[in-house]
């Protein structure tokens, strides 16, 4: 059964998004994202380290765009002028590429989102025909805005970004679900496997994270964790979960045909 | 007299004329993907031949490194 994920027209076949950041070295990257079935990573635009070695790799070289959809985002950014300009430059990186992750930071200390600017650069960037997958507050209204703006997924937070501290408002990110005709992202506060089929069991369309893996003891471990969870979440909320009956046991022997009785 | 150039933030100093290409050259970064925004405004790698820098130009030069 097809069951792919599809963003911006585009069809993928993994619910997990990964970022590639915090790794100890290429190699560890490479490893883990292997494992983790990604289709989609995620990477940040930085200035050139003017003087550095001419010769040391490249994360494009690592992960190649030819093999994997390449997702540039605007991490670090503050203001909306800073994030466009970033994804501009991302655009011309990347050979013209559309779809990017829109992220506009509030403070430091909480990373988050500043949904003012976020609005404001998210026309803009759909004004210049990027496809833009943004990074929300788990705010409905927000999402909704955002949306009507004409962003091709919503991604709220389920906690602080790289905190691991898991879904803290399901509700908030169901009725997100519930209204949403774009993809829904749980992006951000993911800790550990069962966080991630959370989010799917809500009935998110697929999940980004970074640190959840990349901050494992065993990475690659924590990937293939992560790739399982996904689908295991994703499989449960097709096949429809049964009631929850909380007042109401029943037993799933049957009660005839037990011994010591009167037939 | 050299032109001055504000690379990612830092004063350089090149004796004219000199070309995005060249820059790219002088700064041992030819074949890399790399993007280039001049005063605010991208330069398509098409054009770094005949794009000329001037005096106080303000350049950012950047590359794709691992993030969330």
């Amino acid at each position: 059964m097809d069951d792919s994920l599809v963003i911006a027209g585009k069809a993928y076949d993994s619910r997990l998004l990964v970022g590639t950041g915090k790794y100890r070295d290429f190699a560890e990257t490479r490893a883990a994202i292997e494992a983790s079935g990604a289709r989609i990573v995620t990477v940040a635009i930085r200035r050139v380290n003017i003087g550095q070695d001419a010769d040391q790799p490249n994360l494009l070289d690592v992960l190649p765009p030819s093999r994997y959809t390449i997702l540039p985002n605007t991490a670090g950014c503050y203001t909306a002028e800073d994030a466009v300009r970033t994804l501009r430059l991302a655009r011309e990186l990347l050979d013209g590429h559309a779809l990017v992750k829109l992220e506009v930071l509030g403070d430091a200390h909480t990373l988050f989102p500043n949904m003012p600017e976020t609005l404001a650069a998210a026309k803009t960037l759909v004004a210049e025909g990027f496809q833009v997958m943004v990074y929300c507050s788990d705010d409905p209204i927000m999402a909704s805005m955002l949306e009507d703006i004409g962003c091709v997924a919503v991604m709220p937070l389920a906690s602080l970004i790289g905190s691991g501290m898991g879904i803290l408002n399901p509700w908030n990110l169901q009725i997100i679900r519930d209204r949403a005709r774009v993809p829904v992202l749980v992006d951000a506060g993911i800790g550990t496997a069962s966080d991630a089929a959370v989010a799917m069991e809500l009935g998110c369309d697929a999940v980004l994270m970074n640190t959840a893996i990349a901050a494992a003891r065993d990475p690659v471990r924590m990937a293939r964790a992560m790739k399982l969870a996904v689908e295991a979440g994703r499989e449960a909320w097709l096949a429809g979960r049964m009631a929850k009956k909380p007042y109401e046991a029943r037993p799933s022997s049957p009660s005839e045909g037990l011994i010591g009785k009167p037939a | 007299m050299d032109i001055r150039l504000t690379i990612n933030g830092a004063e350089r100093r090149f004796p004219p004329p000199i070309t995005v290409r060249g820059l790219v050259g002088e700064m041992g970064i030819e074949g890399k993907r790399i993007a280039i925004e001049r005063n605010g405004e991208i330069v398509p790698r098409s054009r770094y031949d005949e794009t000329t820098l001037a005096d106080g130009d303000r350049l950012e030069v950047v590359v794709a490194v691992g993030g969330g």
